[in-house]
């Protein structure tokens, strides 16, 4: 049993890195644009579903197919954001208010998300053949794409956090989210800042789909599940880091499959579970959060 | 309290000329009259969002599948509550002191949470996927049901006006404020949660039933979170009446749209609540006084015209 725990935890920071990758999106969302976005799965599985629609179709690399699945995602994302949520934001009379309506719409968008994808995939399963190569290394077996799906995971966080900290639009970004009004009042353009974030997190939960793609068979029934395990990842990392998020998805990708490889698989969600209550007892803000 | 008795009237004798299944659409919008009511009791007021009623109703569920054999009915019903009481008791000590966002999402979690427990447990120590419930009568339940209805909606009226209503109304208006002026704003907010949840619990007893058969995925489902809150908020929170209108109008929708068009339901139910909460946020109930507003201006100025009129004649 004990050998195996290298094993495990290599794949468990595998995982990590595309679990921070959702993460991120859900962080963004709700750090600068207070949706709490219930249907980020549903993004997550829309990516994985077009990646095969792609690849399958057309012969498209899955690494190039998320290159066009991304922009498209973005796009999905920064015009919801510019309609609904900000409808909602300008009718709420107060934050919280427009915090728990955003909520509850998200909710009803996963509905209208998930009956598209069935009417256009049906309840198909889709293998992931995608560079299906076994690697050893160091005593340690792992499969290519499972690297690769790190690697730009993990490529693609970095450039968030530096987007994010080091460009004037990342500026503008953090400034909307610390103060909206005195950001605008200092010349920023809060409405495209705020859907260009939400934009940001659809682009991400779609990469993220891409990559999950390549690692297990995707189907149209995989959003919500994502949807949890971000919600998750995000609280303990707390709720609005960027950082916090994708070292939180990593713990959690580790957890996970120590669970799996020693006890039941249906019992990780409960442990995730577990995991959350401990934390919003101990420390709400989560481990980087700021408050 | 003529409406009352219309409406006992209405229930009594309605399965002695509708069929079977119109007692069980009757039976299910019930069921959402109480979800809906007990849901707008605590987070309509306080501000709190609670995502649990489907992880109360549930527990419920499965108090009913666990003890069926073993307790009579009406003591089944009052253990459902009292089950859904004690946890949501633990929760709301646990995450009541969390203020806005991470209760929703605690909650949201706790729906979730325990479905994959009793699937585990059902894996693992009962050794079967879901359970079979012996069906009981139809006009029982909906009977029992409305009698349940009626103890909420009272319960819920009574709390209402009482200084615990006016305490957690200051709570949603400003917590802080409201703590100040020496409320025990954990204490009332905790207790008002366990309340609403015996509520959903017990319904939740009473609806299996009606399913034959239930498990984890039936039990626990996050539709039964959403529907009820859907409801309360196109209905309206700031009245009594408002969730108990929105609950009969999607009730009946549900059972009606469900059983023609199935799948399209889904994407039918995903539309109207973003609809709801894109244009109605304060609910038709919020509409009234707009309403009000507009009519009282023109009825003002019919008036003004008819006086001037009047004095026009003489």
């Amino acid at each position: 049993m004990i050998e195996r725990i290298p094993q495990l935890i290599l794949y468990g920071i595998f995982q990590g890195g595309i679990y921070g990758l959702l993460a991120m999106g859900l962080t963004l969302q709700y750090g600068v644009c207070r949706v709490l976005n219930i249907t980020h799965g549903e993004f997550v599985m829309l990516g994985a579903m077009l990646t095969f629609t792609l690849s399958e179709g057309l012969g498209i690399s899955p690494l190039v197919a998320a290159a066009i699945i991304g922009p498209l995602l973005f796009a999905i994302g920064f015009v919801l954001q510019l309609t609904l949520f900000k409808g909602l934001k300008d009718r709420a009379p107060s934050p919280p208010v427009f915090e728990g309506n955003a909520l509850l719409a998200a909710f009803g968008l996963m509905y209208v998300i998930t009956f598209i994808a069935q009417i256009g995939w049906g309840g198909v399963s889709v293998p992931s053949r995608y560079l299906n190569v076994r690697v050893s290394f160091l005593g340690m077996d792992f499969f290519l794409n499972q690297l690769i799906a790190f690697a730009i995971a993990v490529a693609l966080g970095v450039a968030v956090y530096l987007f994010l900290n080091r460009s004037r639009l990342g500026r503008a970004i953090r400034a909307t989210a610390e103060d909206p009004a005195t950001a605008g009042l200092m010349g920023v353009n809060t409405n495209m800042v705020l859907a260009f974030c939400f934009g940001l997190g659809a682009l991400l939960a779609g990469v993220a789909g891409t990559l999950i793609s390549t690692l297990i068979n995707a189907r149209t029934g995989i959003g919500f599940g994502n949807t949890v395990i971000a919600l998750i990842v995000v609280v303990l990392g707390g709720l609005g880091s960027v950082p916090g998020s994708f070292f939180a998805g990593i713990i959690i990708g580790i957890v996970s499959m120590l669970v799996v490889g020693f006890t039941e698989p249906v019992l990780t969600v409960p442990i995730y579970y577990a995991i959350l209550m401990v934390l919003l007892l101990v420390k709400p803000a989560g481990l980087l959060g700021k408050r | 309290m003529g409406l009352f008795v219309l409406l006992l009237v209405f229930v009594v004798t309605f399965p002695l000329y509708a069929r079977a299944y119109d007692v069980r659409v009757l039976t299910i919008v019930l069921v959402y009259v109480i979800l809906a009511v007990s849901w707008a009791m605590f987070s309509g007021t306080t501000g709190y969002m609670s995502l649990a009623p489907a992880a109360f109703f549930g527990l419920g569920i499965y108090s009913m599948a666990t003890l069926q054999n073993y307790l009579p009915f009406p003591v089944i019903i009052v253990t459902g509550g009292l089950v859904a009481f004690a946890l949501a008791l633990l929760i709301g000590l646990v995450t009541l002191r969390l203020r806005g966002i991470y209760f929703a999402i605690f909650t949201f979690g706790l729906v979730v949470f325990l479905g994959e427990l009793v699937q585990y447990l059902e894996a693992t120590i009962w050794l079967k996927h879901g359970q079979a419930i012996i069906p009981i009568d139809n006009e029982i339940l909906l009977y029992t049901m409305f009698g349940l209805a009626v103890v909420t909606v009272l319960a819920i009226y009574f709390i209402r006006r009482s200084r615990y209503g006016l305490a957690l109304q200051s709570i949603g208006g400003n917590e802080e404020a409201a703590e100040h002026m020496g409320i025990n704003t954990t204490r009332l907010k905790v207790l008002i949660f366990a309340i609403s949840s015996a509520f959903m619990g017990a319904a939740g007893v009473i609806t299996a039933p009606n399913l034959i058969y239930v498990n984890a995925n039936i039990a626990f489902s996050l539709f039964y979170s959403f529907m009820p809150i859907l409801m309360a908020v196109f209905g309206g929170m700031g009245h009594l009446y408002g969730p108990i209108v929105g609950a009969v109008i999607f009730g009946y929708l549900e059972k009606m749209l469900r059983a023609q068009l199935y799948s399209y339901f889904m994407l039918g139910f995903g539309i109207i609540l973003v609809a709801v909460i894109y244009f109605l946020p304060n609910g038709i109930a919020g509409l009234v006084p707009t309403l009000q507003d507009k009519l009282g201006g023109v009825i003002q100025k019919l008036r003004k015209g008819g006086q001037a009129g009047q004095h026009a004649n003489t």
